[in-house]
């Protein structure tokens, strides 16, 4: 998901640790939480939660940033006007996610040009779907539908996460998604009940985008280490595994409302479980992916460095305009 | 690397009549910049008639941990409250 930790299989993901920590004033943070009482800026907080929300929100604003691309790519091919302005606003809107994202990680006290600086060297993550192209107008309606859905499962109870300005980042965030999620939908309806060939697209993309999207809710709970402590923070209300089974709950009725097929031999209702069984998720794909070997991951990092850096000149020459206008100012 | 534009926090009036209430902030180089920046990104659904934004370095805020010296004060003085004063069942109006 756009907030699971992204490593390696190998490299291991380091147990969070609060060892060095203030044993009273940790209790004390832990008892808070623990009631369900909101963290804000200003107040202590153990050194490893700062940095486990730094590193979770910043991945989460870089995923709604470099997510607009995998989008952006069809604005100016939208079917019709329509379909163009939703498809814009949709994508303005995963601009102001990324924002209010940022802003909500500057609280804990990193600036905004080192997370920017973070994504463009590689050091930072965003996730993986957004490492897979756009090939058909189908893939649209496949996003909105799937990634946004998905999206949805997991922003949900980050609404009450235990960082205020995160939760509160989440809230706006959350009022927005909904639209995103029925329009793709809607596109998906509307190439379903279209032409063979329209019908065939869509499910063309569905079959392309369904394992993607299962692999978003992040790796197997067992291969998670600091899950159990990120619950107990609250800031994470649901394990990957709990999502992942959400998702394909609440999704397979939706493909078969609209008649195309969930692209899993294994997938079969459950009675006992009241849940749908599904088959295996190939791990080595998403770990190629996380390493930066997704189809086009090369692409994404190069679009966003070079709109930063042709953006260089608005910002000096803006600052410069700024530096004018107070130095008129203050000569009066 | 340019200087980062400073930081803003951003207010906004849901409608007239309600106060302006903080809903995150932006960077931006000045305060047009700064207005510019937090209708695009605060009030793409009609969310406020007004804006307010500040320098989030002009921001004086309280310590929490002086909030017990700020804040709990209150608590033992009860009789601020209507709740304090019992007054008799059929004594009416009060
Ligand atoms: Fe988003
Ligand atoms: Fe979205």
């Amino acid at each position: 998901m756009y907030t699971t930790e992204l490593k390696d299989r190998n490299q291991k993901a380091a147990p969070v640790t609060t060892a060095a920590e203030d044993p009273v004033k940790l209790a004390a943070f832990e008892a808070r939480v623990a009631a369900d009482d909101f963290i804000e800026p200003k107040d202590w907080m153990p050194e490893a939660y700062r940095k486990t929300l730094v590193r979770q929100i910043s991945q989460h604003a870089h995923s709604e940033i470099v997510g607009m691309l995998p989008e952006g790519n069809w604005i100016t091919r939208a079917p019709s006007l329509r379909r163009k302005a939703v498809l814009l606003a949709k994508v303005q809107d995963e601009g102001g996610h990324g924002l209010y994202l940022y802003a909500a990680a500057e609280t804990l006290g990193t600036s905004r040009d080192e997370m920017i600086e973070a994504l463009h060297s590689g050091r930072a993550k965003y996730s993986t779907i957004f490492n897979y192209p756009t090939l058909t107008w189908a893939d649209i309606g496949a996003i909105g539908w799937l990634v946004d859905g998905a999206a949805i499962l997991n922003q949900v109870p980050l609404q009450r996460t235990s960082y205020g300005p995160y939760a509160r980042a989440m809230v706006r965030i959350c009022k927005e998604e909904s639209f995103h999620q029925r329009q793709g939908y809607e596109i998906m309806m509307a190439l379903a009940a279209g032409s063979p060939e329209q019908k065939r697209m869509a499910q063309n993309a569905l079959d392309r985008w369904w394992w993607p999207s299962l692999m978003m809710f992040g790796p197997p709970d067992e291969n998670s280490p600091n899950t159990a402590q990120s619950v107990r923070w609250r800031i994470k209300r649901e394990t990957n595994d709990e999502l992942r089974q959400k998702f394909v709950d609440v999704t397979v009725p939706q493909a078969e409302a609209i008649g195309i097929t969930v692209p899993d031999p294994a997938l079969k209702w459950n009675e006992a479980r009241g849940s749908y069984d599904f088959g295996a998720i190939d791990w080595d794909e998403f770990y190629a992916v996380v390493r930066g070997e997704g189809p086009v991951a090369k692409e994404r990092v190069k679009a966003r460095v070079e709109a930063w850096e042709s953006g260089a000149w608005v910002r000096e020459a803006a600052n410069a305009h700024a530096a004018k206008r107070a130095h008129r100012a203050a000569a009066e | 690397m340019s200087k980062e534009w400073p930081l803003w926090e951003v207010f906004v009036r849901a409608k007239n009549g309600l106060a302006h209430k903080h809903v995150g902030s932006v960077h931006a180089a000045d305060d047009r910049m700064a207005i510019e920046a937090a209708r695009d990104t605060y009030t793409r659904r009609m969310e406020g008639v007004s804006l307010w934004v500040v320098r989030s370095a002009d921001i004086v805020a309280s310590d929490p941990g002086e909030s017990a010296a700020l804040f709990e004060p209150a608590a033992d003085k009860v009789y601020r409250h209507p709740t304090f004063y019992s007054i008799p069942e059929h004594v009416k109006n009060i």
